[in-house]
């Protein structure tokens, strides 16, 4: 196939890609985020302990990620229908997406919160701070260079897990490579679509790595 | 309006401070329950702070000073009895009521504790942008703040830039931003060289004598106290073996632990002689007299010392010294007999 009509299908292909990928992540964090800030401070011996409201978030949010993708997309249909309209195509799929992702995105921050020295905390208590005082003043800011790292780690899971749009009738690269490219048999498509899908992850990668180097005060 | 609120103000504290020690605990207890039985941390500890006092408290590792000091801020929580400020129950404080108090005793850390993402200026305007106080008049009062402990030039740099020394000094400054009364440091010093150590203890002094800030502070080093403390209070395993001035103490100590820590009697950790070796313990002598110099003199005895910690005070030797033990058996008699005049005790110590 000629690079003219490749490249009209790859630019599609990546826009869909990123609209699914970028509003699900956005989502994702808007759960995620809150709980993760949820799941680390009501730890015992943090700043506001509470050991059974924990273990009944954590066991919440395991149960979720248990479920692999693509029987979730399954079994959300006639929500998804619910809450975006209709059940398939790229727009709808964003629903799915975001309830596979916000546990995940949910354990990604828990993991960055928990790297904050204690001591620091203590010495925001001591300081006389509030509880949302101390989340947003000193462990989100604390933490954004990790935030960061993670939220690249996030986003290109969930653009991998975009890639099985296609088994809902949704666009973006991954359904091309898999409709246009393996089930028509052309190799060209496959390929093209499978490497963009690649630089895509690679884009993320390297521009959160950058990212997370830019805003880190911690070492000189 | 505004003169009777100044009049009125100082009276008040001065009745609040006639009728209550600054800083009381009473009755403190601190366990921790674990699997194979109860930890005890303090044990019926009873202190009282007074306003402007530098008050130290000291012990070995393990003695429960950091538990106490976090106890007076409720950092921890102690299993009984009372932590009381100016007379009021810091334990039966509602959280509003405890955040007020915790802004009227600052606190700084062995870690230093910075924000470690925000330049120095923004770590001291922490407790300021906390109580609400407009940017421009937090921005003043950060400067000043900086000038004080001397680093005006690094406001815009951060933690990591910084030396272990600057940090605390930091450290110092924001606790002093919120106008404190009283100043908790948890082994503040322990984590730095001696040189700097010496210039944050004349920081401590400077703020404890310019600001008339009461401070508290735990240490494992009986130079930190000897330095800048007025009073002393010895804990040993979670009790408190003496309390009272620095003089007092240091002069008459009476427990073990005191007697430990001072150097008087031999600490867990001494290093055996390779060789049979003397102990001599000074025990309150005249320290401006050259005991060691004249008794060998007087006996010809080459004294060979192999060690010595003695500490002044008023005048006063305190600690031991280790000398070798003179192999030939006159010497020995000669030097233990001219030692014994100056009511110094001589103990043997063998290799093992």
């Amino acid at each position: 196939m000629s690079f003219d009509k490749l490249w009209p299908l790859l630019a599609q292909g990546a826009a869909d890609t990123l609209y699914m990928t970028l509003w699900s992540a956005f989502f994702a964090y808007l759960v995620g985020l809150p709980l993760g800030v949820l799941l680390v401070i009501t730890r015992k011996g943090h700043i506001l302990p509470a050991p059974a409201f924990n273990a009944l978030l954590g066991g919440v949010i395991n149960f979720l990620r248990s479920i692999p993708f693509i029987i979730l997309l399954a079994m959300l249909f006639p929500v998804t229908r619910a809450v975006m309209g209709r059940a398939i195509g790229t727009r709808a799929i964003i629903f799915p997406l975001i309830i596979s992702a916000f546990p995940y995105v949910a354990r990604m921050v828990e993991g960055s919160l928990d790297e904050i020295d204690h001591g620091i905390l203590e010495a925001a208590q001591a300081m006389g701070s509030t509880n949302l005082q101390i989340i947003f003043k000193v462990l989100l800011p604390e933490a954004v260079p990790s935030l960061i790292n993670g939220a690249a780690i996030s986003v290109t899971t969930i653009l991998a897990y975009s890639a099985m749009a296609s088994a809902a009738g949704g666009g973006g690269l991954g359904a091309l490579a898999i409709t246009k490219g393996y089930q028509q048999q052309n190799l060209d498509i496959l390929y093209a679509s499978s490497m963009a899908l690649v630089l895509l992850v690679q884009l993320i990668t390297v521009s959160g790595t950058r990212l997370t180097k830019w805003v880190d005060h911690r070492k000189k | 309006m505004e003169t009777i609120a100044e009049t009125a103000w100082p009276d008040q504290s001065d009745n609040r401070a006639a009728v209550h020690p600054h800083i009381a605990l009473r009755g403190l207890s601190k366990v921790y329950p674990m699997a194979d039985g109860d930890v005890v941390a303090l044990d019926h500890v009873d202190l009282t702070i007074e306003k402007g006092d530098i008050y130290g408290i000291i012990g070995m590792s393990g003695a429960g000073k950091s538990t106490l000091i976090r106890c007076l801020n409720r950092l921890d929580t102690p299993s009984r009895g009372q932590v009381l400020v100016d007379g009021q129950d810091v334990l039966r404080m509602n959280a509003s009521q405890l955040r007020a108090t915790r802004r009227r005793m600052a606190m700084i850390f062995q870690q230093f504790n910075l924000l470690s993402q925000k330049t120095v200026a923004r770590n001291v305007r922490y407790p300021l942008e906390i109580a609400g106080v407009p940017r421009k008049q937090a921005d003043a009062r950060v400067q000043e703040l900086l000038a004080l402990v001397g680093l005006s030039d690094k406001a815009a740099a951060y933690p990591s830039q910084l030396s272990g020394g600057q940090k605390q000094r930091v450290a110092i400054a924001r606790a002093l931003a919120s106008n404190p009364e009283m100043l908790l440091c948890d082994e503040a010093t322990s984590a730095l060289d001696p040189l700097t150590t010496q210039s944050i203890l004349a920081l401590l002094q400077q703020i404890n004598l310019t600001l008339g800030i009461t401070v508290v502070l735990i240490t494992h080093e009986m130079t930190v106290i000897r330095q800048i403390c007025n009073k002393v209070a010895i804990l040993d395993g979670g009790k408190l073996a003496e309390q009272g001035t620095v003089d007092e103490v240091f002069r008459h100590t009476k427990s073990q632990a005191g007697r430990r820590l001072f150097g008087v009697l031999p600490s867990e950790t001494e290093a055996q002689p390779e060789k049979p070796a003397l102990r001599i313990v000074f025990d309150g002598q005249a320290a401006e007299q050259p005991i060691i110099s004249q008794v060998s003199r007087e006996t010809g005895v080459d004294v060979n010392i192999l060690s010595a910690n003695i500490h002044p005070l008023g005048g006063k030797a305190y600690g031991q010294m280790i000398i070798a033990r003179p192999t030939d058996a006159q010497a020995y008699t000669r030097l233990t007999h001219a030692l014994a005049q100056y009511n110094l005790t001589i103990e043997e110590v063998n290799p093992q």
